[in-house]
């Protein structure tokens, strides 16, 4: 895949639309990547953000979108880290300039990708939602399962650090877990899905965890779960090194209340890669690098086309 | 805005919710609509029955329900003639959706309950609750985890977004009398004026009634407690024991104290698996400040791993673990077992 992209520059460009702390991480990202040229950032009022982008070589202006689109050349990609109000409005906008585009806020305009389970089906596709911090962190390991065996129910608790819970995180908690209960089952591959966020102000601040419970058949193949979640863990490892299982699958025999069926247990880490985010905050980070790896591989996939 | 009193101080039964966590969520209708046709005819106001995590606690992660919790609500809504019927959410697990489908089913009040220092988390289901033209009120959880004066910016957070009772919350029962007095005044103190203050109380260091005393006298005026003190850790604040002692101290409550104690006696004793109490588990949860809730499911992580609960407890203590990080509690039994086997050699 990556054969024939080498660091000639002519990357594909893009911009990042919301210079906040998410904004200001993605771009440390993405200026690792070998095929995204990130030209501009864009803000509403003047900001730190603005300035450090400044710092960093981009064109930055507080003029919006207006000015975004006002550009030669225009991005070939936009990622929007602003706010879901902000997005709705947008989003015609990046459409119509046929941009394509990566949303980090919660509008869910376009389809929910998770990078190794389901981004090859809407590479192509002119909006894609990163669906939640707890999504992005949980969808991979119940793929892993349900790829292996049915999984009728999953559940996953996303516990953070007060810390990196922002006030938009705050106000609308029920998004979280309507979008990431939805994302589970649709997404993931479970049956149903439910969601459960959990902010924890302990000092110094808990590194971001997540835990994954499946419910599988009581003959489920405990071996092939295993190697499945291994595989899928070293995969999001590739885009998040942080990323890790606290212990091995736990497997639960089946029991009446769970309608005869049983249960496997996945213990979650992810640790910030501390780009411009400090590492406990692997909530965010994992947002901003699993939005880095949507846009790593829409970019080979534009260059690939345009070879 | 705050609903008027009716007596001294309002009493707030929760034998069918947090008692929920004692019952490992298996409460049947037949006990709910037993329970509440009891404290209704001894003149308990409000019914408190959900899940014992609130809406949607029902999982895995906290248990499921032997029977939905809305089943439970619209009976519950059926056999009180005079009490109303209250509801928990605690945001991140429960939604605005599920405060509609309690709404609907019959629930008159609703208690939004977040960890002391995240009141911020819940504006959203206020905002709901009094749209539905329910009654409100606030549970700052773990509140022996945030000095008094927080405690009070956070139960303003509350009280402007909609909330007519923020509580102190002893979810751990880890409150010594001084620093309950001491939260319940700067409670009063900063929102007295417009809000009742309450208490909810666990007796894992037998302080729930004591407290409650203490409350009433420097203001607060919603008190909760549980028949047989059914509830999670060593349980609540007796609700019959609360009857008796405020009879005692001639508070008037509009409690039937011989009707309640015949409630505890001979309705919720004999549907019992465990009467709360003391153990050697629960006292550590109060000891070293650990959400009682977590009391049930540290017994069964230790079963499972081949470690004690209470060191398991302990260890959540230590970690900070809050309401709603029960799987958690998995995580700590099998890294306990893990030290123990390489310790073994």
């Amino acid at each position: 895949m990556s054969a024939g992209v080498t660091d000639t520059g002519a990357g594909v460009t893009a911009a990042i639309v919301g210079p906040g702390n998410i904004g200001t991480d993605l771009l440390a990202k993405l200026q690792r990547s070998s095929v995204i040229d990130v030209r501009y950032m864009v803000g509403v009022v003047e900001s730190d953000g603005l300035a450090r982008a400044r710092e960093a070589g981009l064109a930055a202006s507080a003029e919006g979108v207006d000015w975004l689109l006002r550009q030669d050349p225009l991005p070939q990609l936009v990622f929007e880290a602003t706010s879901a109000k902000a997005h709705e409005a947008n989003a015609p906008r990046y459409a119509e300039a046929g941009i394509q585009a990566v949303d980090l806020t919660p509008a869910h305009l376009g389809p929910m990708v998770c990078p190794p389970v389901n981004l090859r089906d809407h590479i192509d596709s002119p909006n894609v939602s990163m669906i939640t911090c707890g999504g992005q962190a949980t969808i991979p390991m119940v793929h892993a399962v349900s790829r292996v065996t049915p999984v009728p129910y999953a559940e996953i608790i996303a516990s953070i650090a007060s810390r990196s819970a922002g006030p938009g995180t705050r106000a609308n908690i029920d998004e979280f877990t309507h979008v990431t209960g939805q994302a589970v089952a649709e997404v993931g591959g479970a049956e149903r899905g439910k969601a459960v966020i959990i902010l924890n102000p302990v000092e110094p601040p808990m590194i971001m965890r997540d835990t994954v419970f499946c419910m599988i058949g009581p003959d489920a193949d405990h071996g092939a779960i295993i190697r499945s979640v291994h595989e899928m863990v070293a995969q999001v490892q590739e885009y998040v090194p942080g990323y890790s299982l606290r212990a091995d699958p736990q497997f639960d025999d089946p029991r009446q209340d769970w309608g005869g069926n049983a249960r496997v247990a996945l213990f979650l880490e992810v640790k910030g890669n501390g780009d411009y985010l400090p590492d406990y905050a692997g909530n965010l980070d994992i947002m901003t690098a699993a939005a880095a790896r949507v846009g790593e591989l829409m970019a080979r996939a534009k260059l690939e086309v345009a070879r | 805005m705050r609903p008027a009193l009716k007596h001294d101080v309002r009493i707030i039964d929760t034998t069918l919710r947090d008692g929920s966590h004692a019952m490992a969520h298996q409460f049947t209708e037949t006990q709910v609509r037993d329970t509440v046709r009891a404290l209704d005819a001894a003149g308990v106001e409000v019914i408190e029955v959900t899940h014992g995590d609130g809406l949607g606690g029902s999982s895995f992660n906290y248990g499921f329900s032997h029977t939905d919790e809305m089943t439970l609500i619209a009976a519950a809504r059926e056999e009180a003639r005079n009490a109303k019927i209250a509801v928990l959410l605690v945001p991140g697990i429960g939604t605005v959706e599920d405060l509609k489908r309690a709404r609907d089913a019959g629930a008159d009040m609703v208690r939004v309950a977040t960890h002391c220092t995240e009141a911020d988390v819940s504006p959203q289901h206020f905002a709901a609750a009094r749209e539905l033209g329910m009654e409100t009120a606030g549970f700052l959880m773990m509140a022996h985890k945030t000095p008094p004066e927080n405690l009070a910016r956070q139960a303003r957070i509350m009280v402007d977004a909609g909330c007519q009772a923020p509580y102190v919350t002893d979810s751990a029962g880890a409150l010594l009398m001084h620093e309950a007095k001491a939260r319940f005044e700067a409670l009063v103190a900063e929102v007295g004026d417009e809000a009742w203050v309450g208490y909810h109380g666990h007796q894992n260091m037998s302080f729930g009634v004591a407290n409650s005393v203490i409350a009433y006298e420097v203001g607060v005026r919603y008190i909760d407690g549980s028949l047989c003190a059914l509830g999670a850790g060593s349980g609540n604040s007796p609700t019959e024991v609360l009857a008796a002692v405020f009879d005692r101290l001639d508070i008037e409550t509009g409690l039937d104290v011989l009707g309640l104690l015949d409630a505890a006696e001979e309705v919720v004793r004999p549907y019992l698996n465990r009467w709360p109490k003391m153990d050697r588990n629960a006292i550590v949860q109060g000891w070293a400040g650990v959400y009682s809730s977590f009391l049930l499911h540290a017994e069964r992580a230790g079963e499972r791993y081949k470690v004690p609960a209470h060191e398991i407890l302990r260890r959540c203590g230590e970690l900070g673990y809050v309401g709603g990080q029960e799987d958690m509690i998995i995580d700590v039994a099998i890294q306990l077992a893990a030290e123990r086997e390489q310790g073994g050699g």
